[in-house]
């Protein structure tokens, strides 16, 4: 019974009673009459808004109808529509609704059909996503549907296609699902962008978005609307949320480890919590995670409880028979990663248990929202940290949830390599003025600051790359002609451009294909059980172990772009580590965390092992104050370390650890390497660094001064791999290089040219070309988090607390227990020859 | 040996091998010089791939002829060879050599004045460079040695081809390494690419299947500052 999440029967006051009759067509009243409902206060509201000629935001928890609300205006407006006369034109579409998945885009089709045909609307329904066939495409073109549900890249296809203005002209709504996640990446830029687009064509567009809670609405509400005039403002429409989730901290009675992030420990406990409830949908950070969790859930499952596992790298349909399995309800558990996270109906989960730190607050709401989709009921919560420092930062999230405080990050800036792909969208579709383009993509909230001159290099660089070294004039993509207008030179750069369409840039995978044991690599057909990194599979030797869907796989080895695997077994299982997923800790909660360490009255609402420690720590060290950067310093075997505690999360720390790393060098310290993680980071070095500090040689200021952020950054940063993998992306989005699709591996090495080595002679010829800038900017907000680590610098100003010791903290243990397990990936490669070369040197007796 | 190394061995980066008798320095920057002859060879120089992509929508960086010249004179300059030999795939394509910008066909020209220079044909550019000076030839023998772009299906001692853009792989604590490298059993060799945008071709590949004698092949990869001779035996696939 899909529609219970839509029409809800609530207790009204009069009022909306009334305003429902004068806003409601008569069959809509009549329809909730027959069923006994009434609609919700917000969902009038936003009617309301909407015929008033207003764009809404609408802020709303799970479970308070959201969806429906937000096609309420193209219902009732639908339903007023006069019927088309024999021989009229077909009319356009009238509503596009937006989703950032397909699934969910299905999913509404579903939903939204049942009370569209008993109240008797007539309005047609027809979703239109990367799977729909090309038939069903070209005859949506020619007899559109009312409404149309679709994905951000099937958008921007339409808009690039001919006659898109055309095709659009009657729109009268667009809404916007799910938005909150939609806006933080480039998909939400080239989404702005194809909006601003269908506002040039159709001028009186509204917009309803809708959203989960935000911590800033207005950056929300100005992305919905036009910036012209600049900060103009969608309507603001907020649910509050509904019943408090009751959520705890596993107490456990294991010992809660140092590091580490597996929980290993808890399992006896998760496992009873799953035997106690209907349905529990376990959380993880990352697919790694998952996979493990999924297979010590097996070793406990002593009762066979139908236990499942859902991660974005498993095969599609093995995801869907898993979502299917959920919804029926025919599941006790499942253990999943953020695939998850966006509104789909789960059927009747009633726990949420979320291992390891949530990372951020809002996160956390989020998730928790999944369970039990009826928002008058609270959802139930057990958090499981993984370790000690999790313990805290679990405690803060706990208590920002109870406080309602919002730590959502803030929008970042449009990029360039998506304005590329725009542009040469926009061209596809029809010829363009550069000046009204211009005006048109500063309408859009994340270009709204974009400069003229910026504009007109991302025209040249659409045209002919944008080269200092004229070259490519001949080979031109778009022309500019005599009318003024830019238009494509050729058909084929459509053509092209359809293909590459998207902001969803892939790292090179392999398709893990399963085949009988002891077939090797002559063994054939078997199924394909997902994907896995291309750079993990390389790694393995022919016979290795490792965990994957939540088997225990033998390698057998790379067959074209297929990685074959047999039944495995045995102690040595490895587990695939994925790039990316791993969530930074919020700015929010590493504040509230270090307001905790910092008051010993609240370490009171901690495990008693926990707050144990952390008295020892003050005992034998220093708890640093809220706003003070604690760094020890103590040798150990015979190397001497430094620990810092900035709290600002893994990639702000790894970006310090390589700047501290460089200077200590300069200082003749002699490091040797670093680690870092979430909550802080570990150097050492040969030389005792305490002793540089007394002397001033550097002083410990000095070494942690923001400079660090210039020269050092610059130079650093130039040969960091991170900015090979961040140039990759930007490249395919902006249309450099082609998308690597599955099956083209075969065509070869030879004949594609690989980003890495554009990259190396873009760099050495021209290193302020348009896209090397923003890979920079890409880089520096994402993998390297610097704008972090610089407002931390700047704010332990003056306030860095110095504690030599003679040997370990307590808080440095979690730090130092990681030594060894992850390796930084530097420029040490040539170190891994030399020692291969040397033993061959020794084996040939030429040492 | 009375032979004279010096210009070889000031380049402290590179490694001495035999190939069918013969003494060649396998260069880190993937280049091969025989001492003996006075002689430097060089592969798949791919120049003007950039243009060649350009022209079909692909407007990749147009610095990729600029880059390759730039390092190949470089080498031309440390060694000073009598005869240099371009082993085929020069161009990256039949128009290339008249695409190419007019300071880079100069550049080209002043490297090779006063030198005998070959261009081998490759399957890439089978006829000879437009308007440019050396001889353009199917294939080279010199001495024991013998140049041709695409190593011959039998087996040949001294055979020098390239044509497969041999790359090589290790894994070493847990961490893959990739590198171009030279691939040799001591009676024949194959280079490396030098051009640019050359991609590359793992030495396991079925492509080279019966080329070597897979107890003596090894692979020269080339590191940042030197060769690393690493045995067929700990190179994987992929």
């Amino acid at each position: 019974m899909p529609s219970r999440y839509l029409w809800r029967v609530t207790e009204q006051p009069r009022l909306a009673e009334q305003n429902a009759a004068v806003l409601l067509p008569e069959p809509f009243v009549k329809w909730f009459g027959e069923k006994g409902w009434s609609p919700r206060v917000h969902q009038l509201e936003l009617l309301a808004k909407a015929q008033g000629g207003q764009s809404v935001l609408l802020i709303a928890p799970t479970g308070a109808g959201k969806t429906l609300a937000g096609f309420l205006p193209s219902l009732t407006e639908l339903a007023n529509r006069p019927k088309r006369k024999a021989g009229e034109a077909h009319r356009g579409i009238h509503t596009l609704y937006i989703s950032p998945l397909k699934a969910l885009a299905v999913d509404i089709e579903r939903n939204l059909g049942k009370p569209v045909e008993e109240i008797g609307l007539p309005v047609t329904i027809e979703t239109r996503t990367g799977d729909t066939p090309s038939h069903k495409r070209q005859r949506q073109k020619l007899v559109p549907p009312d409404i149309l549900l679709t994905t951000p890249e099937q958008l921007a296809l339409l808009i690039a296609s001919n006659g898109a203005k055309r095709f659009f002209e009657d729109l009268r709504y667009v809404v916007l699902d799910e938005l909150h996640s939609l806006v933080i990446s480039k998909r939400g830029h080239l989404l702005a962008l194809g909006l601003a687009r269908l506002r040039a064509f159709v001028p009186g567009l509204q917009t309803i978005g809708l959203s989960a809670t935000v911590a800033e609405p207005d950056e929300l509400r100005r992305w919905l609307v036009a910036q012209n005039p600049s900060g103009e403002m969608a309507g603001l429409i907020t649910v509050a949320g509904g019943a408090k989730p009751d959520i705890s901290i596993l107490d456990s009675r294991e010992r809660v480890p140092w590091s580490g992030h597996s929980a290993r420990y808890a399992i006896p406990e998760i496992y009873e919590a799953i035997k106690e409830h209907r349905t529990t949908l376990l959380f993880v950070n990352t697919r790694s995670q998952a996979e493990l969790l999924f297979q010590e859930l097996w070793r406990a499952n002593e009762d066979s409880l139908p236990i499942a596992l859902h991660h974005g790298s498993l095969d599609v349909g093995q995801r869907r028979r898993v979502e299917k399995a959920m919804a029926d309800n025919a599941l006790r558990a499942i253990v999943a990663t953020s695939t998850l996270d966006l509104g789909i109906d789960w059927g009747d989960v009633d726990l949420v248990v979320h291992v390891g730190a949530p990372k951020g607050a809002s996160r956390l709401a989020q998730r928790i929202g999944r369970a039990n989709h009826r928002m008058d009921e609270p959802s139930k919560a057990i958090l499981i940290p993984a370790n000690r420092f999790e313990v805290l930062e679990c405690r803060a999230a706990l208590d920002a949830n109870y406080l309602g405080a919002q730590d959502t990050p803030p929008l970042i800036k449009g990029a360039l390599d998506v304005l590329s792909q725009h542009v040469l969208g926009v061209a596809c579709g029809g010829p363009f003025d550069a000046d009204f383009l211009f005006e048109e993509v500063r309408s859009a909230a994340p270009y709204a600051a974009l400069e003229r001159e910026t504009f007109d290099r991302v025209i040249d660089f659409v045209a002919t790359g944008g080269y200092a070294l004229k070259n490519y004039e001949r080979y031109a993509r778009i022309r500019l002609n005599k009318d003024g207008l830019w238009r494509v030179s050729h058909p084929s750069v459509a053509q092209q451009y359809r293909l590459n369409v998207g902001t969803i840039v892939e790292m090179p995978e392999l398709n893990v294909r399963y085949v009988r044991q002891g077939r090797g690599m002559a063994g054939r057909g078997g199924p394909v059980l997902g994907k896995i990194e291309e750079y993990f599979a390389e790694t393995l030797r022919p016979g290795d172990n490792f965990l994957f869907a939540g088997k225990v796989l033998r390698f057998e080895g790379i067959r074209e772009n297929e990685c074959v695997v047999s039944n495995g077994a045995g102690a040595n299982i490895i587990v695939p580590s994925y790039a990316g997923g791993k969530f930074p800790l919020s700015t929010y909660l590493a504040e509230q965390v270090r307001a905790m360490l910092a008051d010993s009255d609240r370490w009171k609402v901690l495990p008693e092992q926990v707050a144990d420690w952390l008295r020892i720590q003050e005992e034998k060290s220093v708890l640093p104050k809220r706003g003070d950067l604690l760094v020890e310093t103590f040798p150990r075997g015979n190397r001497h370390y430094m620990v810092a505690y900035p709290f600002e999360g893994r990639l702000a720390h790894q970006t310090l650890g390589m700047l501290l790393t460089r200077r200590l060098e300069r200082a003749h310290a002699r490091p040797l390497g670093f680690v870092a993680t979430d909550y802080s980071l570990a150097v050492w070095a040969l030389d005792d660094m305490a002793a540089l500090f007394k002397a001033k040689k550097p002083s410990l200021g000095q070494l942690f001064d923001e400079d660090m952020l210039g020269d050092d950054l610059e130079a650093w940063l130039n040969d960091s791999w991170m900015l090979k993998r961040t140039f990759r992306t930007c490249a395919v989005i902006a249309g450099l290089i082609e998308k690597r699709y599955p099956g083209q591996e075969k065509s070869g090495r030879q004949v594609t040219v690989s980003a890495d080595l554009i990259y190396d002679v873009l760099r050495s010829h021209e290193p302020d070309h348009i896209l090397l800038q923003a890979t920079r900017t890409d880089a520096s907000a994402g993998l390297l988090d610097v704008s972090r680590l610089g407002e931390m610098l700047s704010r332990v100003r003056g306030r860095i607390m110095h504690k030599h010791l003679d040997q370990i903290s307590p808080l440095a243990v979690p730090v130092m227990l990681e030594i060894g397990k992850e390796s930084v990936n530097g420029g040490a490669n040539d170190t891994l020859l030399m020692e291969a070369a040397d033993l061959v040197e020794e084996a040939m007796g030429r040492g | 040996m009375n032979f004279s190394l010096s210009r070889a061995t000031l380049i402290a980066e590179a490694d001495l091998v035999g190939i069918a008798g013969e003494r060649a320095v396998c260069d880190r920057r993937g280049v091969l010089y025989f001492p003996d002859l006075r002689l430097l060879a060089v592969s798949d120089l791919h120049l003007e791939k950039g243009s060649s992509f350009a022209r079909r929508g692909a407007l990749i960086p147009p610095y990729d002829t600029g880059a390759t010249l730039l390092r190949l004179q470089a080498v031309i300059a440390d060694y000073q060879p009598r005869i240099v030999v371009s082993l085929g795939d020069s161009f990256h394509d039949d128009g290339g050599a008249e695409r190419m910008h007019q300071s880079f066909r100069e550049r080209l020209e002043a490297m090779m004045a006063g030198r005998d220079w070959f261009w081998v044909a490759g399957n890439h550019d089978p006829d000879a460079p437009a308007d440019l000076p050396g001889e353009t030839v199917r294939e080279l023998a010199i001495g024991s040695l013998l140049f041709r772009h695409e190593p011959s299906k039998l087996r040949v001692e001294g055979e020098i081809a390239g044509h497969l853009h041999p790359c090589a792989r290790i894994v070493q604590r847990g961490r893959s390494v990739r590198r171009r490298c030279f691939a040799g059993d001591g009676g024949r060799m194959i280079m490396p690419a030098f051009g640019a945008y050359t991609g590359s071709l793992n030495v396991l590949d079925r492509a080279y299947a019966g080329l070597f004698r897979l107890e003596t092949l090894m692979a020269y990869m080339l590191g940042a500052e030197r060769i690393f001779a690493i045995s067929g035996s700990m190179l994987r696939p992929g």
